[in-house]
């Protein structure tokens, strides 16, 4: 690495490894980033924390070279080191993982570490430690799941040993157990090199961060030691003024689901794709908000593709008000009042076309709808469908220049805007910012009140509670418990998502999640769940 | 278009934002304007050469260009191109014209001409929708088919002979008073029922659905197949049509009449502001765009050798479509 | 640590894995061969002279044609499309044809290809460099271009004509060793120019790159693949095959001429898509292209065996190139289904 040579050079300048000063940059008449700032020392695990918009996807695109900066300065161990693309990033000791892993799946892996100069002994080493020992690196990545895919590509980037490792959200789509490993394993990074660690979830950010910057509207308005109860301060910081208790009100909402003697709107009978999912049983009714907890890959992926028509079931049956459906294509789900919101947006918009567009598409969509529109009742529908929603449309007239939050709220309004009966959401808040996914709660709640039957996957836990009535936990393709959601605190669905009865141990790692700092984890949950108020959830 | 949204926050006309957005969300304006230009470049260079019948020439002569056109614009605003549209349409010219002494005349010509293009539209569309094999692959071997096809039924007609009908003539390429192309009897009813099309019918909304993105299409119930299919039936249909059309105007019946104007087609779309990546565009500035293109070739043939002609003709096309990507790209 | 690997992937034995994928990763190319295979066997069937001398000389006459479809292959592969390359074949040919008919002998014939060649990366240079730097979509700018390359072809030669030098047209005609019929010199050339280009291309780190931006730009970009760098070399990579194309059309007509053969692009398209190279980038290579570009020129070839119209020919080739893909879209999805 070049920069090991100037180690001594920062000692005597700051202290710092990596400093950013001073950068800005629009985009067009957008600000996206205002001389904002960010230091982080040797050694540690930097949060950088922000709503969304508030411009840390800028901050990481600039650090790693992806975008260039208007103006300001970046110094790596004392030496200004501006990057022009990644792989200049690279050469200056910065190295990301994101979400999205930057694997090429046409190549095998081992092709895929030629092309990133990546040294085989050293990713073999971290591959053990994310616990995949076994992969065979001829294998064309595309074969491979995509939680492995996510491991491959931080275990590539933990090999080249940068100076500063970027985490931008690789957190947000791993079950729970990987992410106890993931985390275990940045936590280990040496005394000489630090680590930018981004997630939207506090409790992460609490359970193994140094300090945290935090963003807002482009600028840097604080930074902060991460200690027990340092989260309500980070959540005020983020939010800004006017920040509102938004988690009482969704409290509120929670009506108990009085189901015994009502039929179920959808009932799934040993429901089964033929692969992953083998045997899900259970019914979902009107009025209520229906949790589905799972770890990564067990199943709930297909259960979705199912229910909402876009795969068919290998065996099973599904029944929708007592009669049993036969999906071949979403618009049979949709015909049956059984629609989809899916955690991409990227898969869920026409990204060039309008607001209104957006949220008009399924009237147009069956053949018999091809003919006239009519424009004045159309917009009246979606207009009332932006308001219900909240969506700020400044930017309607492509749905691309909408914020991400904006953006999940518009594939919600189109379904809104047609009426629901049944919804089908899957992790429709990840990513997204305290704000938003509380308004997104607030509304399932509204929905459900109102008669509609929804069906809630999240990768967040605590989400479980604080929205549903109830709660089915799936684990090897199978629903192996079900409960109300009042009594199913985090550590409960864990015990369940790991298919352990309860009072049996956990594994060791989960445990250590769980109850490493209980006061800060609880008041983290607390933290984002109420947007900062210390207010009690108030469950029926 | 967008009143649901102009509504939450009217933009006022003097804003910056408004005049910097214009050639986006108007691409018609900045196209007229070089129409515009172009003219009036012509009528400096070569004084005298503009007058209402130089237009009415150029306008007879855009009408092929603007259908043929108008098969790519609806076929790249969901992501595809119709390469085949050259051969249908010489297909349909010719094939009309083996017709004129038999039995049943141009009017059987026309309609097996039709029925036959339609045919070859929905294999194409089959191709697409249901089978998912790439437009451009599918299109060019139906052209390959259509193309064979033609030349075989050119051999069994030797011996009858063939002519083009003098009602197809009449059509395409009369003017009416001088002035007035009788082809536009047939284009305007085209372009308006295509720009409804694409404004105020679900239909419409559909193949920008289709091209924008398709999962997003089939998450929302559309079948995208049953899109497809109408849509390269409909689109040969338009090469049929433009195929009779430009034999009446040339009054010629080969079998690779229209093939020259393949290249252009894509090119007049291209220029009239559709992406060829699907989902953005429109019919109007197609139309704008084949005008453009019609009136440059005609002017570069007066001051150019056919070498350099092809060269600026090549060059405006790559000028201007970056002018587009410039102005559309990624704020 | 056992749970998370147990719930990433399911461990198997390591043979068997590696191979099934290469069945899984090779079965278009394979699936083509046993094509190609049967339809020799259909050729024996209906020409009953057909044999390997006839092979050799099906394979001269597919020289430019396959040329052509390897240039495709590259910049495909790249995840882009080079709708010139018949204009740029039209014009290396017509510039090497007519520098040779002004520069009679075989020295400066020598310096006229390697100058001819050096014409073909800039071609490329030309497309590759107005595709990055315009961003507009690959079809346009090489349409486009398509017209000022066929534009200076006319420019060069108004008409058909010049000459080829003996040792050029020697290189593409007749067998490599007097005798033995069935080892034709193009056939060779052919191989030689692909081993010498592609295969240590494709094993280099530019290779993986190219495979790299077709299959996923913004991933190849985070692995710090320099995209815009690739895809410029990916043109001239093809603009350098390219004017091989051109040289060999030059080399077995002996002239250059101005007007493109728009089948080669086209054609060219046809077979590297029939040869399992993925429209969408990143998948395939140039064996398969070859062979679909023998199996296209085999189906004409038969036509004309079975006394059947010739044009019945292009009728067959749009067939089998609709019907291959059409069957490999229909296996494709009912092996997702089931």
């Amino acid at each position: 690495m070049t920069a090991t040579a100037t180690v001594t050079a920062a000692a005597t300048t700051n202290g710092l490894l990596l400093e950013a000063t001073d950068v800005s940059k629009t985009y067009g008449a957008v600000v996206a980033l205002d001389h904002a700032s960010l230091s982080v020392r040797p050694g540690e695990v930097h949060a950088l924390m922000g709503a969304n918009g508030a411009g840390k996807s800028t901050l990481v695109k600039i650090l790693t070279g992806a975008v260039t900066p208007d103006s300001g300065r970046i110094v790596v161990r004392g030496r200004e080191r501006m990057s022009h693309s990644p792989a200049d990033a690279r050469r200056n000791g910065l190295v990301s993982v994101y979400q999205e892993p930057a694997v090429i799946l046409d190549l095998d892996i081992r092709d895929n570490l030629r092309l990133t100069s990546t040294p085989l002994e050293p990713f073999r080493h971290w591959l053990n430690e994310l616990g995949l020992a076994n992969l065979s690196l001829t294998r064309l990545a595309r074969r491979l799941p995509l939680a492995s895919l996510r491991i491959v590509d931080l275990a590539r980037a933990l090999a080249i040993e940068p100076d500063v490792l970027l985490l931008d959200e690789i957190t947000a789509a791993l079950p729970a157990n990987l992410t106890e490993l993931v985390l275990r394993v940045v936590q280990q990074q040496g005394n000489d090199r630090a680590v930018i660690f981004i997630s939207h979830r506090l409790i992460e950010i609490a359970a193994i961060c140094d300090r945290a910057t935090v963003l807002r509207n482009g600028e840097t308005v604080g930074v902060v030691d991460v200690t027990a109860g340092s989260e309500d301060k980070i959540v005020d910081l983020m939010l800004g003024e006017g920040a509102v208790a938004l988690g009482q009100q969704v409290a509120s909402v929670v009506a108990a689901a009085a189901q015994a003697d009502r039929q179920p709107r959808v009932s799934a009978q040993a429901l089964s794709d033929g692969r992953r999912l083998h045997d899900a049983t259970f019914d979902l009714y009107p009025g209520e908000v229906l949790g589905v907890v799972a770890l990564e890959g067990q199943g709930q992926d297909e259960l979705f593709d199912l229910l909402s028509g876009a795969e068919r079931p290998a065996a099973g049956t599904l029944s929708v008000d007592g009669k049993p459906v036969s999906f071949r294509h979403p618009a049979d789900a949709i015909r049956k009042g059984m629609v989809f919101v899916a955690a991409d947006r990227a898969e869920a918009l026409l990204m060039q076309r309008s607001v209104r567009e957006n949220i008009s598409l399924p009237f147009s969509a069956r053949l018999t709808q091809w003919g006239w529109i009519n424009l004045g009742r159309e917009g009246k529908k979606v207009d009332e469908a932006v308001a219900t929603l909240q969506i700020d449309a400044r930017a309607g007239s492509e749905v691309r220049r909408l914020s991400g939050g904006n953006q999940q709220k518009v594939t919600i309004a189109r379904w809104v805007a047609s009426g629901v009966k049944t919804m089908l959401c899957f992790d429709p808040t990840r990513g997204i910012d305290i704000r938003t996914k509380t308004q997104i709660y607030i509304l399932l709640r509204d929905l459900a009140a109102a008669g509609a039957a929804i069906l809630l996957y999240t990768s967040e836990l605590k989400e479980i509670q604080l929205a549903c009535d109830r709660v089915i936990v799936i684990f090897g393709g199978q629903v192996v418990a079900e409960m109300p959601a009042a009594g199913a605190d985090e550590a409960t669905l864990l015990r369940a998502a790991h298919n352990l009865k309860p009072g049996a141990a956990l594994p060791e790692e989960v445990v250590a999640a769980t109850s490493a700092d209980k006061a800060a984890v609880e008041a983290a949950i607390q933290a984002d769940v109420d947007g900062g108020s210390a207010a009690p959830v108030e469950q029926p | 278009m967008t009143a649901a949204t102009d509504t939450v926050t009217p933009q006022a006309w003097w804003r910056p934002a408004v005049w910097r957005n214009l050639p986006r969300d108007y691409p018609v304006v900045p196209l007229v304007i070089l129409l515009v230009l172009l003219v009036v470049v012509v009528q400096l260079t070569q004084p005298g050469t503009v007058n209402a019948g130089w237009a009415a020439v150029n306008i007879r002569q855009a009408v092929v260009l603007a259908i043929l056109a108008g098969c790519q614009t609806l076929t790249m605003l969901t992501g595809g191109i119709d390469l085949s549209v050259a051969y249908v349409a010489s297909m349909s010219g010719f094939v009309t014209a083996t017709f004129v002494h038999q039995p049943g005349g141009w009017v059987l010509g026309i309609t097996v001409a039709l029925a036959a293009a339609a045919l070859a539209g929905l294999v194409n569309g089959v191709g697409v929708g249901v089978f998912r094999v790439h437009p451009l692959i599918m299109t060019l071997g139906m052209g390959l088919i259509v193309y064979g096809f033609s030349n075989v039924w050119q051999l069994q007609n030797v011996q009858t002979g063939s002519g083009v009908p003098s009602e197809l003539r009449t059509v395409g390429s009369s003017l009416a008073g001088d002035l007035i192309p009788y082809n536009l009897v047939v284009f305007v009813p085209i372009a308006i029922v295509l720009l409804v099309l694409l404004r105020r019918t679900g239909y419409g909304r559909m193949l920008y659905a289709v091209g924008d993105n398709p999962v997003a299409a089939r998450l929302s119930g559309v079948r995208s197949w049953q899109v497809l299919v109408v849509l390269y039936v409909i689109s040969a249909l338009l090469a049929g049509i433009a195929g009779l059309l430009q034999s009446g105007l040339s009054n010629t019946a080969s079998v690779t009449l229209v093939v020259p104007y393949l290249l252009p087609s894509v090119a007049a779309a291209v220029i009239g502001g559709t992406s060829i990546l699907g989902g953005r565009g429109g019919y109007s500035g197609t139309i704008v765009g084949a005008l453009i293109l019609t009136v440059l070739t005609g002017y570069l043939s007066i001051i150019l050798p056919e070498p350099w002609r092809q060269i600026v003709f090549g060059s405006i096309v790559v000028l201007v479509a970056a002018a587009y990507t410039r102005v559309t790209a990624e704020a | 640590m056992s749970a998370p690997a147990a719930s990433i992937g399911r461990p198997r034995s390591r043979a068997a894995d590696s191979l099934g994928s290469f069945g899984r990763d090779h079965a278009w190319t394979l699936g083509l061969l046993v094509f190609l295979a049967v339809l020799l066997l259909f050729t024996k069937f209906v020409n009953h002279n057909y044999d390997l001398k006839s092979l050799a000389s099906t394979a001269t006459a597919v020289l430019p044609l396959a040329l052509a479809a390897v240039a495709q292959a590259v910049v495909v592969i790249s995840g882009g499309i080079d709708l010139s390359v018949s204009a740029q074949m039209a014009l290396t040919s017509c510039v090497a044809a007519t520098l040779m008919k002004e520069n009679p002998g075989d020295g400066t014939a020598v310096a006229i290809v390697i100058g001819v060649l050096l014409l073909g990366m800039l071609l490329g240079a030309i497309n590759g460099g107005l595709v990055v730097v315009t961003r507009v979509p690959d079809i346009v700018v090489t349409l486009a271009t398509s017209f000022v390359w066929a534009g200076f072809a006319l420019l060069v030669r108004p008409a058909p004509g010049g000459s080829a030098a003996g040792w050029l047209k020697d290189l593409v005609v007749g067998p490599l060793i007097p005798g033995v019929d069935f080892v034709p010199k193009a056939a060779v050339l052919l191989v030689v120019i692909v081993a010498v280009i592609w295969i240590p291309l494709s094993r280099a780190r530019l290779g993986l790159s190219l495979y790299a931006i077709g299959s996923n730009r913004l991933a190849a970009f985070r692995s710090g693949v320099p995209v815009n760098r690739t895809k410029l070399l990916s043109y001239i990579i093809t603009g350098f095959i390219a004017a091989f194309a051109g040289l060999s059309l030059t080399a077995s007509t002996g002239i250059g001429s101005p007007v493109p053969e728009p089948t080669y692009t086209l054609v060219s398209i046809g077979a590297v898509v029939l040869g399992g190279v993925s429209l969408a980038g990143g998948v395939g290579g140039v064996f398969g292209p070859l062979v679909a570009v023998v199996v296209l020129q085999l189906i004409r070839d038969d036509m004309t065996f079975m006394h059947v119209d010739s044009n019945y020919g292009l009728v067959a080739q749009g067939f089998i190139l609709i019907g291959v893909l059409m069957a490999g879209s229909l296996i494709q999805m009912r092996r997702r289904r089931t």
